[in-house]
């Protein structure tokens, strides 16, 4: 009994030797081996066996998992497992008990520690055996739901292996090891409605529990597993999606599993308890890159979603413009009144702006928020004369979108025209009188001042950008221009772009060569030395 | 000359058939009551008109003939079901041709006589006939010459057909009186036929006769043609286009009288015009081309022909005829002036340059040197080429050679190099040991080959020889081939600038062929430039998708971007390579993480080829002022950037944000100013911490020195101070400059003057005034009239459509019309029949009615007549 040979053997005669030996023989036969006779044999080997090489115990334990997913498949569909309260396994059992019901009991307590093994196993460190480990215990759900360990309290009641879906959601998100290849494994299961609806309960619930235990000490890892695992969770948009379920229920429609609202209320909870603690930054950015179209809209109430959103925006820098797009969703879809919104917004454009990541997406937003024609004036030149100022230190890409979006806005407001128009103004002024340091728009005199930026900005190297500078020079047309594919243009791009345009000349230089610095002047014969 | 008189028998013909009918028509003609006069609104010149007269009644009567001979005829037999049946021979047979039909027919109506009625037909004797005509008929001379039997004599009469048709026997006597080998013949008196035989016989020869005369004429011009052809080579190299294939594909050895004829021929010609200039006048000429260039680099640093050539297809003059017809090329030039003095087009850039080179070849013909031996090579290649070619290859050469001049007076003023002697003796010995001609390398390995181990006074004349041997105008493939060297030896300055140590000085001396092949074929060598600048930025986008950030390129990378800007003009406004190299140069300031001393120094060198890329067009570059703060924040102590803020490549604080910063006092007060050697970019020395901060240091002065610079080129942009905003701040506020050695101090103080000394003026923005837009308007579409009475435009195709719809609608209308009359006629022939019938019926029941009455009258009278009795 104590190598793979035998462990086969057992493997081959298994249902052979259950149905002829005596319960009793069974029971001491187990007291003998701990963990009880086929299932305990990999924990053992475990154990015993550190010496042999990885491969060969990894074979060996996938094997026997293999068998006891078999064999507990197979006893639970012959009901050969004890139902209802189990009594504890050192209790000697009363004698009304039968021969039948002894050995269905300790059938049982097997199963029982077949599953705690198993859930150890999914922190071993090979992927095969977690992945194997968590597939057997995903199949034990799938049969206790449909042959369910517990009686039923009334007729008619629903019985869903909770316990054990938690057990295994628990171990999915460990607080120490990065398990999101797991996860990923684990994503066909949450295409059942019950298991998603279930598994987001117990994820709400395991949060709680970690995170009162850890006394709000951040867990980067523990949170990163739980955001892997919530994030890949795609809920259904409509009542009569929710129709795929693992464990199919007599009258299936009263179940509160069946309904969309409980499947939102129970996601709402979820993330609710999962954006109450701190988040790292990184996590941040990734939660508020998802929030808009993969979670607000899923939530009974977005508007509970508020509080977290001003606290991102508050925070400055790229997390602010990030949670610059929930925020719209509340203020356009659920009337959320921001105060001194536009005045935030103001002081988020910085020279960033235009070199970091989500550049698209923030004009795309400004684009939105500035698109509305009952803005005063003011607010509108204190913006436009600020995008420019910045556009001084912006990258050609940034400048071929922010030049027509900075002409869109003057057609939208016309008042503002002021800016590259001002006939019959001052002769010369000593100084700009826009005030780039002011936070308050209002306050920044934008709209006595003239958009001098662009102007240097005709004269930029790049010959596009010179150009779409030169358009404040005329009167503008009516209308817009669309920036929505300039909004993704990368340097790349505009570099291939470049290379790929056909010359019908090519220019040479005429004056002499003499070196490699030899011009007149040379710039590099002052600095660098050819050695 | 024959069918005048034809038409006119024809007309005869006709008239005589015609006859009666003919005297008829002329007899309704002049009756006004029959005749409709189409009445024309306009006299149209040379219109021609078919239908200005009709004969209503004529037609209409010739209209109904025709139908109650055909229609009516139908209409008649239409419930008949027995039909009438041709049993000739052959009659509904359209195999067997008439004549055919007719001899068969014949043959079998002999047939039937010869069988049947021989026996009793004493009578019989049979008549001739010829063409089925009974030769009895013609004996009597009354029939009527047919119109169409002259054909085969071309109207030409001969004296022997007049005789025969009007001399009667006459002629035959005169000719029996001629001819005495003929008299025992033709003694007899012959029959008709014989004679007529006879004479068509005559005919024939004679016709076969003067074909062969005409045949021999024919073959006579050939020879002399072939004759002269012959002379005419000898009298003069050209040839006509049409023989000269001939000849290529003859080869005839040149003897030596043609090989001297022919050089001759290609002998430069002294032209009367041409006469030597003079040291001033090649100086102004000179001064003036470059004038010229330098207009025509201005223009396009505007980019003014690009906004024009944009603006043309929107134009729409008032002119225009919106026919798609647009003037691609304005011809007219440019007007501009540079002192006071009126520049003439750019048009004639290529021409001008040619003429120039011309010009400076004629002034150095003199020189002696090594090339004339191998001019001598070259024409030894070239002695069938025409003359052009030999002229071209020969300003190509002298090109180089004033290349050479001009390097040679470089050389002079560089003091370091060796003195001008000693090259020159160099490069003599160089030009005296190798071979004179090369072959060019056709990969890169061949090329490298050829080079390696050669001293750079050797690489450079193995090069300029490669290119004078293979001058594209000597071979075919010699361009395709020459072009391919231009990016070999790009590669090869690549692989020199990254080996360890960079060989800079042979890369110095590498831009010279580089620039003369460039100049040979712009094309190739943009390309090859602009396939190693998309080489670059494509590793850079590669490395930011895998890795998330960039680091800088090597140093081969920096020296292609330097060798672009001596390449090709940097000022235009937009350039196929040049403007590529600036977004590249861009996203490696923007791009790269500056992470080592090494990046420092890339960096700055990037700035520095930014600055002289921009340095005529003072085009503004933000990213060269961010890098700028970024290097000067480099070297601050303290880590709170206040008054300015950075951007992209670098961090306010983090493990590389004091790569510039200096702490030791002595290594400060030892450092000097000195030049960057660019081999530290490939490998910083393991130098003392003491070269390290001077290092440092120096790369501090460099970016006080660009900071200087930029200052002076970007003065003038309305938002100076904003821009320089940052650097003001940094250098007034952080820097601390009491720290730095003199020097650096000083340079400080110049930059922050440059910064500072900049009056600050904004005058409000006013929009250009807007054109008033002139309405569309249509001149009225002008097409030259070729041919009258004929519709004008389209193609070929379109115009026999059109004509084919024409012609169908016509038949159309047409048949439409004669249906109608069919009917009408029809329904006309009905009723009078039914009217007839009618009548008929009428008449008999009259008849019945008028016997009835007679007898009804008789048997009363017998009645009566009882009665009475």
């Amino acid at each position: 009994m104590g190598g793979g040979g035998s462990f086969a053997d057992s493997h081959s005669r298994g249902f052979l030797w259950t149905s002829r030996v005596s319960p009793d023989r069974k029971v001491s036969c187990c007291r003998r081996l701990p963990l009880g006779p086929p299932i305990c044999l990999p924990a053992d080997q475990l154990s015993d066996r550190a010496a042999l090489p990885q491969a060969d115990e990894e074979d060996v334990v996938l094997c026997a998992i293999r068998t006891c997913s078999r064999l507990f498949g197979a006893l639970l569909e012959r009901g050969e497992l004890f139902v209802g309260q189990l009594p504890g396994e050192e209790i000697s059992l009363p004698d009304n008990y039968s021969a039948e019901d002894k050995y269905k009991i300790w059938m049982r307590h097997r199963y029982n520690s077949c599953v705690n093994c198993l859930v150890e196993l999914m922190g071993h460190e090979s992927f095969q055996v977690k992945e194997l480990s968590l597939a057997t215990l995903m199949k034990f759900v799938e049969l206790e739901g449909k042959y369910p360990l517990v009686k039923a309290e009334w007729k008619g009641s629903f019985s869903f292996p909770r316990e054990l879906l938690k057990l295994v959601v628990e171990n999915l998100i460990p607080c120490e090891e990065d398990s999101s290849l797991l996860i990923s494994r684990f994503q066909e299961y949450l295409e059942y409605d019950d298991i998603r609806y279930f598994v987001m309960k117990a994820v709400a619930e395991n949060i709680g529990q970690v995170m009162q235990k850890t006394k709000e000490v951040p867990l980067p890892v523990y949170q990163q597993n739980v955001f892997s695992l919530i994030s890949s969770i795609s809920m259904p948009s409509k009542e009569n999606e929710v129709v795929n379920f693992m464990v199919k229920q007599a009258n299936q429609e009263e179940w509160k599993v069946s309904k969309l609202k409980e499947h939102k209320r129970a996601f709402e909870r979820m993330w609710l308890g999962f954006l109450k603690h701190k988040l790292p930054t990184g996590l941040y950015k990734k939660v508020l890159v998802i929030l808009h179209d993969s979670i607000l809209p899923h939530l009974n109430e977005p508007t509970l979603m508020i509080d977290f959103l001003t606290v991102a925006y508050d925070i400055g820098g790229a997390i602010s413009l990030l949670a610059l797009n929930g925020l719209f969703v509340l203020i356009h879809q659920h009337n959320l009144e921001y105060p001194d919104f536009y005045k935030k917004l103001y002081s988020l454009l910085d020279p960033s702006i235009y070199h970091v990541k989500y550049r698209a997406r923030f004009f795309h937003l400004a684009d939105l928020f500035l698109s509305s024609s009952h803005l005063p004036a003011y607010l509108v030149a204190a913006f436009i004369k600020r995008l420019s100022r910045l556009a001084l230190t912006a990258p050609p890409q940034a400048l071929l979108m922010v030049i027509p979006f900075i002409c869109n806005l003057f057609r939208r407001h016309p008042a503002c025209k002021v800016l590259v128009h001002r006939p019959g103004g001052p002769e010369a002024l000593s100084e700009d009188p826009y005030i780039m340091d002011e936070e308050e728009p209002s306050e920044s005199r934008a709209l006595e001042s003239s958009l001098w930026e662009l102007q240097t900005l005709q004269s930029h190297y790049h010959p596009d950008v010179a150009q779409a500078a030169a358009v404040v020079n005329q009167s503008l047309s009516e209308l817009e221009d669309d920036i929505s594919e300039l909004l993704e243009l990368s340097a790349y791009e505009l570099f291939d772009r470049e290379l790929k345009k056909k010359a019908t000349s090519m220019p040479l230089e005429f004056e002499q060569v003499r070196g490699l610095f030899g011009k007149k002047d040379d710039l590099f014969a002052e600095h660098f030395a050819l050695e | 000359m024959g069918k005048p008189t034809k038409q006119r028998r024809k007309g005869q013909v006709a008239a005589r058939a015609k006859g009666p009918s003919g005297a008829g028509t002329a007899l309704v003609k002049n009756n006004p009551f029959e005749v409709k006069v189409n009445k024309q609104k306009f006299n149209i010149l040379g219109r021609r008109t078919k239908h200005d007269v009709g004969l209503p009644g004529v037609s209409r009567s010739k209209a109904v003939k025709k139908r109650t001979q055909t229609l009516l005829k139908e209409y008649k037999e239409r419930e008949k079901s027995s039909v009438f049946k041709d049993k000739r021979f052959g009659e509904y047979n359209t195999k067997i041709s008439p004549e055919e039909k007719m001899m068969k027919r014949f043959a079998l109506e002999r047939q039937q006589n010869h069988e049947k009625k021989s026996i009793y037909n004493l009578n019989e004797d049979d008549e001739l006939t010829h063409y089925g005509q009974s030769l009895a008929d013609i004996e009597k001379l009354n029939d009527v010459i047919d119109s169409d039997s002259d054909t085969e004599e071309r109207g030409i009469l001969s004296a022997e057909l007049t005789a025969a048709h009007f001399g009667g026997g006459g002629g035959l006597l005169r000719r029996k009186a001629l001819t005495g080998e003929q008299d025992e013949e033709e003694e007899k008196p012959k029959s008709r036929k014989e004679l007529i035989e006879e004479l068509i016989a005559k005919s024939k020869q004679e016709k076969r006769e003067r074909q062969t005369q005409r045949e021999n004429a024919l073959e006579l011009t050939e020879k002399l043609d072939t004759d002269w052809k012959e002379i005419q080579t000898l009298l003069s190299h050209k040839t006509p286009k049409s023989e000269r294939k001939d000849k290529e594909e003859e080869k005839p050895k040149p003897d030596e009288y043609d090989m001297i004829v022919r050089e001759l021929g290609f002998e430069m010609k002294a032209q009367p015009s041409d006469r030597m200039k003079t040291e001033e006048e090649l100086a102004k000429e000179e001064q003036e081309r470059l004038q010229k260039l330098e207009a025509d680099r201005l223009r396009r640093m505007h980019g003014k022909d690009e906004q024009e050539n944009k603006k043309k297809p929107k134009h729409m003059s008032a002119d225009d005829l919106a026919d798609g017809f647009i003037l691609d090329k304005d011809d007219r030039r440019l007007l501009s002036y540079k002192g006071g003095k009126l520049n003439v087009g750019n048009e004639e850039e290529e021409g001008g340059n040619e003429e120039e080179e011309g010009e400076s070849e004629e002034e150095s013909e003199g020189e002696p040197g090594g090339e004339d031996e191998e001019e001598a090579i070259v024409e030894e290649d070239d002695a069938t080429d025409s003359p052009s070619d030999l002229e071209s290859d020969m300003g190509s050469e002298e090109e180089v050679t004033a290349n050479e001049e001009q390097e040679e007076k470089h050389k002079g003023n560089e003091k370091k190099l060796q003195s001008e002697e000693e090259q020159n003796t160099k490069i003599e010995a160089a030009r005296s040991e190798l071979p004179y001609t090369f072959t060019v390398p056709e990969s890169y390995e061949k090329l490298k080959s050829l080079l390696f181990g050669r001293i750079i006074e050797e690489q450079l004349v193995i090069l300029e020889r490669i290119q004078k041997c293979n001058h594209p105008s000597l071979a075919v493939g010699n361009k395709a081939k020459l072009e391919k060297l231009f990016g070999f030896l790009l590669e090869y300055v690549g692989e020199l600038a990254t080996v360890e140590p960079p060989e800079l000085r042979r890369i110095d001396k590498l831009v010279r062929p580089l620039y003369s092949l460039c100049q040979m074929f712009p094309e190739a060598a943009s390309n090859s430039v602009k396939f190693v600048l998309q080489d670059a930025a494509h590793d850079m986008e590669e490395m930011i998708e895998v890795k998330g950030r960039a680091t800088f390129p090597g140093l081969d990378m920096l020296i292609y971007l330097k060798i672009t800007a001596i390449l090709f003009p940097t000022s235009d406004f937009w350039h196929p390579v040049v403007t590529p190299a600036l977004v590249y140069m861009s996203q490696l300031l923007t791009k790269c993480q500056v992470m080592t001393l090494q990046d420092v120094v890339k960096g700055l060198f990037v700035c520095c080829l930014f600055l002289e890329y921009v340095s005529l067009s003072q085009r503004f570059i933000p990213e060269l002022i961010n890098f700028l703060v970024g290097i000067l924040h480099l070297s601050i102590p303290q880590k709170r950037p206040q008054g300015y803020i950075l951007v992209h490549p670098f961090r306010p604080a983090g493990k590389n944000s004091d790569l510039l910063l200096v702490c030791d006092k002595k290594d400060m007060e030892t450092w000097k100013k000195q030049n960057l050697p660019l081999s530290i970019v490939t490998r910083l020395k393991e130098s003392s911490k003491t070269e390290m901060n001077h290092f440092r240091l120096s790369c501090l002065a460099v970016c006080l020195d660009l900071i200087k610079k930029c200052a002076a080129l970007y003065e003038s942009l309305s938002s100076f101070h904003e821009i320089m905003q940052p650097i003001r701040v940094l250098l007034t506020e952080h820097i601390r400059v009491s720290e730095y050695p003199k020097q650096l101090q000083e340079m400080h103080q110049n930059a922050l003057k440059e910064l500072e000394d900049k009056g600050k003026q904004y005058i409000p923005l006013v929009c250009e005034k807007k054109k008033p837009v002139p309405l569309k308007l249509y001149m009225p579409k002008i097409v030259k009239v070729l041919e009258f009475g004929r519709k004008q435009g389209g193609s070929k195709e379109e115009q026999e459509r059109k004509r084919l719809i024409h012609k169908h609608k016509r038949e159309f209308k047409g048949a439409v019309r004669e249906i109608r009359k069919d009917n009408q006629f029809l329904a006309r022939m009905q009723l009078s029949e039914i009217m007839e019938r009618d009548s008929d019926r009428k008449r008999k029941v009259k008849n019945l009615f008028n016997s009835l009455a007679t007898q009804e009258g008789e048997w009363k009278a017998m009645k009566r007549k009882k009665f009475k009795n």
